[in-house]
């Protein structure tokens, strides 16, 4: 299965962004073959719609489920009518390293 | 309801955008997915919405017309709010702080989506609001019953003197209190 994680960086220290829409990078995580790529925002710096734009991106890789720090009110009906599950972790101090080792449980 | 459109709407092909297009709410979208696309029949369609059978054939009278509507006149159609509300529930987990919903209603969370944990609560949002439930009450014995949307409120008969119910704080509750107080 395949995760998308918000990162404020790209490597696996950088730390979970608590934006959904505006992060810097997504993460997308293969539980299979525990494959990490890490993926530059490109709605960053949009004014509207960065949440909407988002979705579409990780639905295109095919994630199953999202790890950031909060979700608008918009992206939260768009993941739920395509059947993505969301997470909420609210830490921002936790690294994509340590997301993915809870992950593997 | 559970899948809201992940769209905001129609346009007729070949026409000039119109300002004025047709306003379908979720509600009315939800009842033609679940009477023409899941082929489900009005009593049960109304059980999922949690609404009453008439309720419900009103909606979906109201729906079916507004899309005949933009059919023939050629009008854009628009997707927007009215009262619904989303039920993907969600979960708190004790051991690593985080929240998760899940999207299949039937399946049974057991363990935390994150860290595998089995140190779970169900976030419960009546109790966190205090939400006034519907609550009937027996006009004879003062029994109190939760009335469950769906079904018709004539039929809440009060288990221990088998009169019929009234809803409490209810018009017809207030006369019952003032005609027994006389």
């Amino acid at each position: 299965m395949k995760i998308a994680i918000t990162s404020t960086g790209n490597s696996p220290d950088s730390k979970l962004d608590s934006r959904f829409g505006r992060c810097s990078y997504f993460v997308i995580y293969d539980t299979e073959s525990h494959s990490t790529e890490f993926i530059p925002n490109p709605s960053k710096e949009n004014i509207e719609g960065a949440g909407p734009a988002s979705v579409q991106l990780i639905a295109s890789r095919g994630a199953e489920k999202v790890v950031s720090g909060e979700f608008g009110a918009k992206v939260k009906s768009l993941f739920d009518s395509l059947k993505i599950q969301l997470v909420v972790l609210n830490d921002p101090q936790k690294k994509i390293s340590e997301i993915i080792k809870l992950l593997n449980h | 309801m559970n899948n809201p459109p992940h769209f905001k709407g129609f346009r007729p092909i070949g026409l000039p955008e119109e300002n004025n297009p047709v306003i379908i709410n979720f509600e009315e979208y939800e009842a033609i997915r679940l009477s023409d696309f899941e082929l489900n029949g009005q009593v049960e369609a109304a059980l999922i919405m949690g609404i009453s059978r008439p309720t419900y054939a009103r909606i979906y009278e109201s729906a079916r017309r507004k899309v005949a509507q933009a059919f023939v006149q050629g009008k854009a159609i628009v997707f927007e709010g009215g009262k619904v509300y989303f039920d993907s529930e969600w979960y708190s987990c004790n051991s690593c702080g985080c929240w998760f919903n899940h999207t299949e209603k039937e399946q049974v969370i057991k363990n935390c989506t994150l860290c595998g944990s089995t140190d779970i609560e169900q976030y419960d949002e009546s109790h966190q609001q205090g939400n006034a439930e519907d609550i009937f009450i027996c006009p004879e014995c003062g029994n109190e019953k939760i009335h469950s949307p769906g079904t018709p409120c004539r039929n809440e008969i009060c288990p221990a003197c088998n009169c019929q119910m009234v809803r409490k704080g209810a018009p017809h509750h207030h006369r019952m209190r003032n005609r027994n107080n006389n």
